[in-house]
This record gives structure tokens, sequence and C-alpha cells, in this order.
């Protein structure tokens, strides 16, 4: 390409994902230096991440999904104009005129115009409340819309239809789907796989009409939607529509210029990516490439961006067609094809594993002689990864083996080892087994090949390639960790183990008991959920019973001889004569050992699994509560006397301590959590070495964060300061449920917080700057906790079925167990070990 | 339906099988004196080992958790959370060591 003038000057009309990877070529060719770089921006802002569009649902911010790093822009001179689309094209004075009016000469330009969704031309489809899915203003309208409402319907069951649906049951909508093909996804999958995704859809609670098209959006007295009226003549309540019905190559300024453009649609491009104007180009969903399609998918945009960048500088390269292999977590759920996945490959042989009960489906098509031509895959895609290198060539094992869950049939020892080293493992970026293989780490393989920085799909078997590779999994049950599986818990809203268990387990897991490990976890995370989930938040409850560990199953701590201890809570430390009494009272009367304990409280040893009833229901008509000694939950908020009586205090800390320990008894968490305030700097009650620690200040309160005592000591960190009342307990709301959904089972807060990616800076971000835009979800699984909290010791006295396990025979309700035993000791009482002498132990011959 | 457990003097009735809590084990006492712990799986199985947990001497397995482990129950205890293979009374974490299990059945409520 001939250079007009001394330094040429480039125009880019659009800055979607596909514009800015074409610029990021540019800057890493050299290019940004020895050209002038214009762009034009239709949206408000700069290019963003759409295929994670979704993600802005689930917590992640605008901001989080923007593509261009720091002082992209600047560094390489690049002029953005956001707002500004290009009008019209005069390609013989060789300009570009934006809608402020602006004139810009070019001596090159690039068409990376994207797509807009096609909305079917039913009456009533601009009714205030029909929405299109494509971009962060259309789900800033959608979820504002929202906010009044309570259905909603998707035009189109798609891969983008399933997403919208998603994402409007996420924001409380009733939601239905309607899709005109006689099953979902029908580009994707093939209709045993559309079973699979429909009856797992439809478990979710989604509505799925499939066969049937909208004819008429139905709008109420206010002009506003109400309806729709399908094809088959029904009519279905919506109060808000959104149409993913397909989208539409965006060609129409290139249309108006004169350039060639496809009969369906799309800008005519050669190989290389031109028009039919040598000095134009078009990239990504606006174009149409040399193989006659249009491609709705970032990578083969990508690769576009890349084989125009190379032939701007003069070299060869040739964008012919590209894989339309996808892998989606679709609500959950996940979908996979790759290659010929429908078998049109003439002679083509299809393998097909099928379970309906868990919701699995998988198809993989061979040729006669063996080789993998593609494939669909629903409700467990973990082999994605490794089939879609392999699609071309005879895999190493039967396709059989390859489809049969692991467990059932001959192992299948294929790990990606078996793969060759031309295998392109990330197809988002084209990068093969062997460039990274020669990487050290995942942060060093996306730093120098991209991979897994696209879609993501490739990352588990990446992870799998390097050589520290370890197994995150939570135990044998799960390969998810803890803070995997709570989101799993939260977004598909399970309230069971064994669902979850057979459902998202391992494969060799499923069906079974599962472990010791993960049982206690799903119970904690389900506790934890159970009032936003609308599930009995009583921990013995059910299922909940067979999940928790002894000490939470008979809400008492297991001592060395199998009798228990009783923890009344005492919050902040301050109890009345009155009720010291009381506890001093139930120990004389049952014979218990009582000690002050660490933790500002009164512990009572010696208690059999028989008498623990009955010691509650003396504390619970003493207006005493559990203290939960026992479970992964809040445990005390030590206080110092404060202001009121001491001479150095600034605030009244005992009624803050008090009121802090009474917001958070009874919230579970992956481990115990402690918290203490003190009333000065001098810091009495011992703040810094809390999970949360409060100190007073003149100005309010300092926050502290991540302290913890034990095996381990860690002083904790200010966090923030001199904060009032309500901005404290608005932070520490936060902090928990920031800590409760994202640590590993186990991990006390420091631990977690050693372990954060950006440290104090990054909680700082997400907690005080709401950085992920996650806090107001935050503080509504809080004030959830807060509002649905019952005492459960007094529930579990009010209910004749809860008592029943509370004995130490089942064959002989009433008889204590003869082995524990106490013998006294400084005027109390110790367990006698000599009780326990052990009995032989042998097998049953 | 109940479940039955073979003593030294037959077959005795320790529970109905619904007061069971899949996953969850009761204790039941025996004529010696000596306590077994029983245990109920998703599938309706039940299982019978002892209750004295040998690591401790305290009588207490029938309170650990049940899991699977290469598609065989087992109950970690609940005090030091070694694991007790529930058909062969082995324990998975130390070969040596056992406890005794009892044959058990389900028979229907006469
Ligand atoms: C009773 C008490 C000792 C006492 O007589 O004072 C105690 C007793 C136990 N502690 Fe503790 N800790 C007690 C205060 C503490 C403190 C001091 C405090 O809370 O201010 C610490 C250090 C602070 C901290 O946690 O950061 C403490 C650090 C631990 C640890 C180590 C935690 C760590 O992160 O390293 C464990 C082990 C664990 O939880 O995994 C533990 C575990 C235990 C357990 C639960 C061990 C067990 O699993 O059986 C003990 C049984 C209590 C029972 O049966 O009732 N206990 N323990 C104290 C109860 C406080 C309360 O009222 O709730
Ligand atoms: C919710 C969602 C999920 C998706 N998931 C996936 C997925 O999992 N995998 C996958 O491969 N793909 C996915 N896609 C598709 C993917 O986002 C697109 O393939 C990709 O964004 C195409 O990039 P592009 O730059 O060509 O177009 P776009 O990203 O659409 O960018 C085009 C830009 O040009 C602007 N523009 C248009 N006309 C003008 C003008 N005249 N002047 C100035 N600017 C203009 C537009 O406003 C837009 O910002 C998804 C899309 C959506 C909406
Ligand atoms: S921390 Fe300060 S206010 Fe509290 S008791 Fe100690 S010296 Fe007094
Ligand atoms: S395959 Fe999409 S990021 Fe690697």
């Amino acid at each position: 390409m001939a250079a007009a003038t001394p330094t040429p000057a480039i125009v880019l009309i659009g800055h979607g994902m596909v514009g800015q990877r074409y610029l990021e070529a540019l800057a890493e060719r050299g290019a940004t230096a020895t050209h002038r770089v214009t762009v034009l921006c239709e949206e408000p802002r700069p290019a963003y991440d759409r295929v994670h569009l979704t993600s802005y649902f689930s917590g992640s911010t605008p901001e989080d999904l923007s593509m261009v790093p720091d002082g992209f822009m600047a560094e390489h001179g690049i002029e953005l104009h956001l707002d500004d689309p290009a009008e019209s094209i005069d390609r013989d004075a060789r300009t570009v005129t934006s809608r402020s009016g602006k004139v810009f000469p070019y001596d090159v330009l690039v068409l990376a115009t994207g797509s807009y969704p096609f909305v079917p031309p039913v009456p009533g489809k601009d009714a205030p409340g029909c929405f299109v899915y494509r971009t962060i203003e259309d789900l800033l309208a959608i979820e504002e819309y929202a906010k009044t409402r309570t259905s909603g319907a998707v035009v189109g069951g798609g891969l983008l239809g399933l997403e919208a649906a998603g994402a409007l049951q996420g924001l409380g909508l009733a939601t239905r789907i309607v899709e005109f093909a006689p099953r979902l996804m029908p580009v994707q999958v093939d209709d045993g796989g559309g079973a699979a995704l429909l009856r797992t859809i439809e478990s979710m609670g989604l509505t799925v009409h499939t066969g049937v098209g909208t004819q008429e959006v139905v709008t109420g007295d206010d002009g506003s939607v109400c309806g729709m009226k399908l094809s088959d003549g029904s009519t279905v309540a919506a109060d808000l529509v959104v149409f993913s019905a397909g989208v539409r190559p965006r060609d129409q300024l290139a249309r108006a210029a004169g350039l060639t453009v496809g009969e369906r649609g799309g800008i005519g491009v050669d190989a290389r990516c031109r028009t039919s104007d040598p000095r134009v180009y078009a990239i990504g969903e606006c174009a149409l490439a040399s193989d006659g399609r249009v491609y709705g998918l970032v990578a083969p945009g990508y690769e576009m961006a890349e084989t125009a960048a190379e032939d701007l500088l003069g070299r060869d390269k040739e964008f012919t067609g590209a894989d339309l292999s996808t892998k989606l977590k679709l609500l959950g759920v996940d979908v996979a094809s790759f290659g010929d996945a429908h078998g049109a490959t003439q002679g083509s042989l299809d393998v097909v594993y099928s379970d309906s009960r868990s919701g699995v489906y998988k198809k993989l098509v061979v040729s006669p002689d063996g080789v993998l031509l593609g494939g669909v895959l629903v409700g467990d895609a973990d082999s994605y990864g490794l089939l879609r290198p392999l699609t071309g060539s005879v895999p190493p094992v039967t396709p059989e083996q390859l489809v049969l869950p692991a467990g059932l049939g001959a192992p299948v020892a294929l790990g990606p080892s078996a793969l060759p080293d031309t295998a392109v493992i990330c197809s988002c970026h084209n990068v093969t087994k062997k460039a990274i293989t020669a990487c050290a780490d995942l942060a060093e393989v996306k730093k120098c090949t991209k991979a897994g920085t696209g879609c993501g799909s490739c990352v588990k078997v990446i992870g799998q390639l390097l050589p520290s590779s370890a197994d995150k999994g939570l135990c044998g049950c799960f390969p998810y960790t803890r803070a995997e599986l709570y989101e799993i818990v939260r977004t598909r809203r399970l309230t069971s183990y064994e669902q979850l268990l057979d459902g998202h387990g391992r494969p060799e897991a499923r069906g079974g008991e599962g472990c010791e490990v993960c049982k206690p976890a799903v119970g904690s995370i389900i506790a934890s959920l159970a009032p936003t989930l609308g599930a009995s938040g009583y921990v013995l409850d059910g299922e909940q019973a067979a999940l928790q560990d002894t000490n939470d199953h008979f809400l008492a701590n297991l001592q060395r001889n199998g009798s228990y201890s009783v923890v009344p809570r005492i919050p902040g430390g301050e109890i009345t004569p009155d009720k010291l009494i009381v506890i001093g009272e139930v120990a004389r009367d049952f014979g218990l050992y009582a000690k002050i304990t660490g933790g500002q409280r009164i512990d009572l040893f010696g208690a059999s699994v028989d008498q623990l009833p009955r010691i509650w229901a003396r504390l619970v008509d003493a207006g005493f509560e559990s203290g939960h000694a026992y479970g992964k939950a809040l445990r005390t908020v030590k206080s110092c006397v404060g202001q009121t009586w001491c001479r150095y205090g600034v605030q009244d800390s005992v009624r803050m301590a008090i009121d802090l320990e009474l917001r958070y008894r009874g919230l579970r968490a992956p481990h115990k959590l402690k918290s203490a305030v003190s009333g000065c700097a001098r810091e009495c009650a011992e703040a810094q070495s809390k999970d949360f620690g409060v100190i007073a200040t003149a100005g309010g309160w300092n926050l502290y964060v991540g302290g913890n005592g034990g095996a381990t000591p860690r002083h904790a960190d200010l966090l923030a300061q001199d904060l009032s009342d309500a901005e404290l307990v608005r932070l520490i709301d936060r902090f928990l449920m920031f800590y409760i959904r994202t640590a590993e089972q186990l991990e006390r807060t420091s631990t977690w917080l050693d372990r954060m990616e950006g440290g104090l800076a990054h909680l700082r971000d997400v907690i005080v700057h709401d950085s992920l835009g996650l806090c107001a979800e935050l503080e509504s699984l809080m004030a959830d906790h807060v509002s649905h909290y019952r005492d459960e010791w007094a529930e579990t006295l009010e209910d004749p079925e809860r008592l029943r396990r509370f004995v130490s025979f089942v064959n002989a309700p009433g008889a204590p167990d003869p082995t524990v035993k106490f013998v006294p000791e400084r005027d109390q009482v110790k367990p006698d070990l000599s009780a326990l002498t052990l009995l032989p132990v042998g097998g049953t011959r | 339906m109940t479940v039955e457990l073979r003593v030294k003097e037959g077959w005795l009735t320790v529970c109905e099988l619904s007061s069971l809590t899949p996953g969850r084990g009761v204790a039941a006492l025996l004529p010696d004196g000596s306590q077994a712990a029983v245990f109920v799986d998703r599938a309706g199985r039940p299982y019978a080992i002892a209750n004295q947990d040998p690591f401790t001497g305290a009588h207490v397995l029938s309170r650990g958790l049940v899991g699977t482990l290469s598609g065989r129950p087992f109950v970690a205890s609940p005090l030091l959370k070694q694991r007790f293979d529930l058909e062969s009374g082995r324990c998975l974490d130390h070969e040596e060591v056992a406890v005794r299990t009892y044959p058990v059945r389900t028979a229907a409520t006469s």
C-alpha cells in the first residue's frame, strides 16, 4: 500500500472487540509509530468485552469489562472519538464524516462496525419494555426497567437468548424463552443435545416454548409491554421482552459508499480482508469473508484483525475461514460444539451417550476410518479442551471411551499429554500446545501467548499442561473449589447436597455418599445462602442434618470422652448478675465443669447428649441463645469496658460489640469468625488479632481486617478510618459476605487475605470503592441473614421431631451412655478416661 | 421396615428404618452392654460397626459423617477423623486397625 502522505492516516470505524484487537496488532508491529491512527466510536465508552457482557449481572463493572489497557491510546498516539459515529464515507475525497460534523481524511480506512441485533417486524416491537441485548447500555436499561416488573420473555433460544434469559431470571423476573426452531440453540446442538438442554433449563424454573413464533407484542393501557401473542394462538404474560433473534452485519455505511456487500448482508472482503476498494478493509462481524460466511464469533474477528494489520505492512497473511467451535457456560450448563457437529460429512457416524437424569448428552462425529470430525457436548463439557484439538485425527482411544463418564466402561488415561505438539489448545488466539508448554505458569502463558485470555474455555487444559498444575478441587467428590461451589449453589439455587453431588460432582462421585470434607462445606454454603434461596435456615432440617459435623449436629462441642460442652452467647462479654447466677445454677444442677473462656464467655463441659435439651431449656428460659461455639460461624465479639467507665475511652465499645455480635450471630462461614471492639488505641480487647476488629477513635471507628491468633498469628490490616456507626456496619457486612463468597473451606480471613491477588488494596477497592459492583448484593445477602436469624436452640426445643436425635441409644431412649463418666478435680469434675478402656478390636471373623 | 442386627442371641431389632437419616448414624445398646453404630446410605442400605473409636476409646463412631471412597461407604470418626470402611470395619487411614462389624438386615415390620 503506497502512502500518499508522509505520515499516512488510518481511520478505524468501530471500536468494538475486533477494532481494539486491530489497534493492538498495529501497536505490536510498530505501525502506530509510522501511521496517524484515528478511531470513531459510536458507543459512549471504549472497547469492552462483549463476550462476557452478561458478567455485568454477576458483579463485573463496565470498568472490569474494558479491553483497553490503561494509557494505551496515549502511549501509541491514537486519537479516540467516543460517542461520535461515522455517518458517511466519501471514497473519492478519501474522507469520513462523523455525526458531530468532523471530517477525517484517510489513506487507509478500516471498517469494524460489528452487527446489530435483528428485531423481527412484529407489531408492538418498539413499545416501552422491548429491548435488545448487545451493549452495556442495553444491559443498564434492562436492569433499570426490570426493577419494577415481575415477568420477562426472550424471543430467540439461541446462545445469546439463553444468556439473556439467565440474566432476566437473575433480575428476579419469571422468565420464558420463545424459540421458533424445534429445539434450543439450533445452530450449535442437535436434537438430542437440545433435549438435554431443555430439561436442565426447565428444571431451573424457566419456561421454554419451542416450535412457536412471536406474532405480536401486546401492550397495556399505558402503551408499555404486557405480553406476547404466539403463533400457536396462545398469549403469554411478559412485562419486558428481549429480542435475541440473531444479528445482522452493520454494512449500511459501506453500502452507501458503494462498496460491494453480500446478497444477505456483510461487507465483501478478499482473503486479505480488503473490500472492493483496496484502500478500505472490513474486519469482524461486519465482514463477509472470502469463504462466503459472516462470522458471529470473536476468534475469527481477531484473526481478520491480524490479517488486515499484516497486509497493511505488506506481509503475507490470509484469512480464509475459521473454526466455529464454541464452549459456553449458559445458566450454569456447559454446552460445547466443535468441528462437524451436525454430522454433515458424507458417511460420518455418530457415537452418542445420553443420560437424561443428569442432563448430560455427548455426541461425537467420526469418519468410517475413525477420524474425529466434531461433536456436541451438553451438561458435561469437561472433555472439550481435549476433543477439539484432536479433531481431524484418529484419537488414541475409542470414541466410546471418550463419551462415557469416568467410572463407566474402561478407564481412559487420555490426558492433554496425549495431544500432539502442534495441537491448537487456545483457538481464540491460535496457540499450540508447544507454545504453552514452553511457559512456566498460567500467568506467563497469558502474557506471552495470550492463550486463555479470550473465551477462557482452554484454561483448564492449559493448567493440565503446565508442570505445577494441581487439582484445586475441594475433595475427591468435587472438581470445584469452595468458592466455585458457592457460585453454583447461588446461581442454580440448589438447596440439596445430593443434587449438587449428582449434578456437579466428579463423575466417579456422583450417586455416592460424598465425604466428610465436602458435606460440612456444602452444609455451610447452603446455610449461609438459605435465607436468600428461600430454604430453611435451620441447620438440622431434612438432608442438611446429614451434612453437619457432629458439633453442628448436636449444637454442642464434642469432647474427648464423647460428652459435649455448652457455650451460651454472652454478647460483648457483658452479663447481668441474674444471668450469671442461672449459668452457675445450671452448671451445678447438671454437674458440669465451668470455665471462663478466652472469648469472654463461659463454657460448661461434660454434658451428655440426653442432657443437652434439658440444659438448654433452662438457658433459653433465662434469655440465653446459642453461642455457636460448635459452628464455623461467628464466635464472639469481645469488648473492653470502654468510654462508659474507662478514663481513656473515647467511644462506647461495649455497645458496639453487642450490636455487632447480635447482627452477625448465626452467620455460617468457611471458618469461624471472631471480632473485638476496643474503646481507644490502648486496645485492651485485642481487636487487631481478630477477623474483623474495631478500635474507637475521636472521630468514630477504625476497622481492621484479617487478624488471627491461633497457630499462625497475624496482625489485622487497617481497612478504613474514622467511620460512623452506619459506615462501619456497612463495611463489615460487605467484608464478611465477600469472604463467605470467595474463601476456601477452613480458610480464616487472614489466609484468605494473604492469598488474595492484589491483597489489601484489592480488598479495599471491592469493599470500600465497590470496584466489582458487588456491594449492593453483598449488603442484601447480609440483610437477608440478619432478618432471618433465629436462635437454633430455641427452634430445636420447640420441635419434638428435632429433639428426637438427642438420645444416647436409638433402642434405649433415656438410658445414658455408661461409658461417659467423671471423676472429681479441684472441686469440679473431669472426664474419667479409665471408663474408656478399649474393647478388643478386629474384623468380622 | 425395621433394622435388625445379629448378635450372639440372634437378630436384634434396633429401630425403624424410617427413623434413620441417610448418611448419618445412631448408636444401639447391645445385650452384652457393648455399643454398635448403625448407618443407612442413600440407597437405604444399612450397615453396622462397633461404636467405639479405637483411637480415643470414646463411643462416638455413630456420630461421624458418612462418605464414599472408591465406591465403598465409610464413616469418619468425629473426634480425630480417621475413616472406617462400613462393610469391613477396616480403618482406611491405618491399615492395621479395624473395628468389628455386625451382620445387619432390614425386615418388614410385623
Ligand atoms: C474454650 C476455648 C478455650 C478456653 O477455655 O478459653 C477454646 C477451645 C477450643 N478451641 Fe480455641 N478456644 C477458645 C478461644 C480461642 C482463642 C482466643 C479468642 O477467641 O480470643 C483463639 C485464638 C484467636 C483466633 O482464633 O484467631 C483460639 C484459637 C483456636 C484455633 C486456631 C485457629 C487458627 O486460625 O489457627 C483452633 C483450631 C481451629 O479452629 O481449627 C481452636 C479450636 C478450639 C476447639 C474448638 C478445638 C476443637 O475442635 O475441639 C476447642 C473446643 C472448645 C469446646 O469444646 O468448647 N481454637 N481459640 C476458647 C473459647 C472462646 C469462646 O468463648 O468461644
Ligand atoms: C451477550 C453476548 C455474548 C457473546 N458471547 C460470545 C462468545 O461466547 N463467543 C464468541 O466468540 N462471541 C460471542 N459474542 C459475539 C462477540 O461479542 C462478537 O463476535 C464480537 O464482539 C465482534 O466484534 P466486532 O468488533 O466485530 O463487533 P462489535 O464488538 O459489535 O463492535 C462494533 C462496534 O462498532 C460500533 N459501530 C458500528 N457502526 C459504527 C459507526 N458508523 N461509527 C462508529 N462506530 C460504529 C458499534 O457501536 C460497536 O461498538 C457474544 C456477543 C454478545 C452480545
Ligand atoms: S482499650 Fe482503652 S478504653 Fe478500652 S479498657 Fe483499654 S484503655 Fe480503656
Ligand atoms: S480458546 Fe478462548 S481463550 Fe483460549
